[in-house]
């Protein structure tokens, strides 16, 4: 008995509460990146934004989730009821579940796999499938255009992220997201790498569905894209992986190009701040970025989105693939 | 080894499960999310057996884009269902041949691997110790170097099968208009705007 | 290395019974009252004519091929990437040349104007 608790269970209670601990961090920065949107979004237009419930409005997010909470969960007539529930399901998983290998500081890893970089690329090339599953099973032409063309959309840009992780990875000789991490400490990628860097955060806005590239739920001509029959709870979960899915975009860039937990310099004011916080404030810095795109930027119109997409960031980073290469071949600065 | 142990059944049975499910679900599109289930598990039991990089590989590209292109055709499609059940019977014989086949192939590598077992490693490149390298920097090593002629031969595959998808669906559309970006750019103000001065009173 | 892959497994499972309870919750505690208006198909008030499900712009299909080789391309490419460095000058130009055979292919497309929409 005892070495079954020794053995299995007190392990796997650990594990939970370690998924615990990153899960309702997470959910909370959710609720709040929704209200700092909305904020953000405000100030940069002259308004208030939210700020009746609660002080400044701080209890917004919360109101919002009771709300939804309290809806009817509408199955449309034509739908298919057990796709149409998945979908909304799949897409707030799969938004969990790639935290599970973010290295939050030195060691401070749930999952230190050997491929942390290659399961990330697979569950953000597997997040199509909540879109295109909610645009079939809703039977409704609004959902089912609006998803054809977000399918066609990131798979477009995936492309794209696909060789500015290669550029990154040549620089590393590792798939470890710690050691990535850690090759980091004399320069951040943004500084040598820097047009992956801009390529790789303007593939994050498309492969998020974010403005300027929001065009599977242009309100004005597909209402709301593939979440227009959905209600509810099924709703928010499309709302919260969609959200969870740009702080993990986010996460990724901070990982990627700012050098994740560590400090800009490696000197004393700047070590006193531990590690987590600075992984905190780079991935909020690249969040108010994505704000501050949609708050400046109209929407890309279908063609110029394919074109920038295939013609511009594909055969421009796989040139800098091939130039990064030969640059750390020729000189021999590759990694050992 | 217990909790590997209930991990490779549940596994095992979930790909087997999902399989039977692809043939056997009536909606189509019901099939190919089994398919893709099916592929999660095999990913699955890569992983078991340490080989996490093929695991990774599978679900990017089979879950992640061979099975978008199935979804895209399957649910685009308008497929009468019952009408391709029809031929259910017919195409039995020839279903049941190629089942044949390879299972006699699976039967052959079994065999074999059961004459001489523990020689399964190549012996171009022995393989280096499993924990000493990942199995991504091992695959590195020789995919390059000891075995380029077959990696050429993956990228003529891939060239011919990007040329062959443009023949095959490529149709040129008469009378569509195409924003043509460096002709935008380039245009100069004098070529646009031309300023006139207008008397009072009187039409240009 | 196996014990890394138990708590994303573990995870899994949670963030699936956590997808589950909320949708579970939402329908127990709100009132559930659909009719015939309500879960009809959304079309801006009218009834829904034609079926939602229909054939589209082959286009949509080419694009969902070409990323299937150019995710191939890119799987080719994660352990070139890392062992570079053990590889020496052949891996490179092993690449490049396989680089150069599918640019070659890239340059077809765009030439026919397979990248092109309208």
């Amino acid at each position: 008995m005892a070495s079954l608790w020794q053995g299995y269970l007190w392990p796997g209670l650990i594990i939970v509460a370690q998924i615990v601990a990153i899960i309702l961090p997470l959910l909370g920065a959710v609720a709040y990146l929704t209200y700092a949107e909305r904020k953000v979004l405000a100030a940069m237009q002259l308004r208030k934004g939210p700020n009746v419930v609660g002080p400044f409005g701080l209890l917004q997010p919360l109101a919002d989730g009771l709300k939804l909470l309290n809806k009817e969960t509408i199955l449309p007539s034509g739908a298919n009821p057990i796709v149409f529930v998945a979908a909304p399901m799949l897409t707030f998983v799969l938004s969990l579940v790639a935290w599970a290998v973010i290295p939050f500081d030195a060691g401070v890893v749930l999952a230190d796999i050997n491929v942390g970089i290659l399961y990330l690329f697979a569950i953000s090339s597997l997040g199509v499938y909540g879109i295109i599953m909610a645009g079939w099973a809703s039977n409704s032409k609004y959902p089912f255009l609006g998803a054809l063309r977000s399918a066609a959309q990131m798979v477009s840009y995936e492309v794209a992220i696909g060789f500015v992780i290669i550029t990154v990875l040549l620089c590393v000789g590792s798939l470890n997201l710690s050691a990535i991490v850690k090759a980091q400490e004399t320069v951040w990628f943004c500084v040598p790498l820097l047009p992956m860097f801009v390529i790789f955060f303007i593939s994050a806005l498309a492969e998020t569905n974010r403005a300027p590239f929001d065009l599977p739920e242009a309100e004005a001509e597909l209402v709301a894209g593939y979440n227009v029959e959905y209600s509810s709870m099924t709703f928010a979960l499309f709302f919260l992986g969609e959200y969870a899915n740009m702080i993990l975009m986010s996460a990724m860039t901070a990982l990627l190009f700012l050098g994740g937990w560590l400090p800009p310099i490696g000197i004393p004011p700047f070590t006193w701040i531990p590690g987590p916080l600075w992984f905190a404030a780079k991935v909020a810095f690249v969040l108010f970025l994505f704000l501050w795109v949609r708050a400046t930027f109209p929407r890309y119109r279908y063609d110029q989105l394919m074109r920038l997409g295939w013609k511009v960031f594909l055969p421009f980073s796989l040139l800098w693939v091939v130039v990064t290469a030969g640059v750390l071949v020729a000189f021999d600065w590759t990694p050992k | 080894m217990v909790i590997q142990a209930i991990a490779f059944y549940m596994f095992a049975i979930v790909t087997i499960a999902a399989a039977v499910m692809v043939i056997s679900a009536r909606n189509p599109v019901h099939s190919v999310l089994f398919l893709i289930l099916a592929f999660f598990n095999a990913a699955g039991l890569f992983v078991l057996m340490g080989a996490e990089f093929i695991a990774m590989i599978l679900v990017i590209v089979y879950v992640g884009a061979v099975a978008v292109l199935f979804l895209f055709v399957v649910m685009m499609l308008d497929i009468n269902f019952a009408e391709l059940r029809q031929g259910f019977l017919q195409y039995l014989p020839i279903g049941g041949l190629i089942g044949i086949v390879l299972l006699v192939e699976l039967l052959f590598l079994a065999s074999t691997w059961l004459a001489k077992p523990l020689k399964t490693a190549s012996p171009a490149s022995p393989a280096p110790a499993a924990d000493a390298v990942t199995n991504t920097h091992a695959l590195g090593r020789v995919l390059y170097t000891d075995y380029v002629y077959l990696f050429q031969a993956a990228g003529l595959v891939l060239l011919v099968a990007m040329i062959g998808a443009i023949v095959l669906t490529l149709r040129s559309r008469e009378g569509v208009r195409r924003q043509n970006a460096a002709a935008q750019l380039n245009r100069r103000r004098d070529q646009a705007v031309e300023v006139k001065k207008v008397q009072p009173g009187s039409s240009i | 290395m196996l014990v890394e892959y138990l708590p994303i497994l573990i995870f899994l499972g949670i963030a699936a019974g956590m997808a589950l309870a909320a949708i579970g919750a939402s329908y127990v505690v709100a009132r559930q009252r659909p009719d015939s208006e309500k879960v009809s198909a959304y079309e801006c008030g009218f009834d829904a004519f034609g079926d939602a499900r229909r054939q589209f712009d082959v286009r949509f299909y080419l694009v969902a091929i070409l990323f299937i080789i150019f995710d191939l391309e890119i799987a080719f490419l994660f352990p070139w990437a890392i062992s570079l460095g053990q590889i020496g000058m052949f891996g490179f130009w092993s690449m490049i040349v396989f680089l150069a055979v599918l640019t070659v292919g890239f340059v077809y497309e765009w030439k026919k104007g397979a990248l092109e929409w309208e």
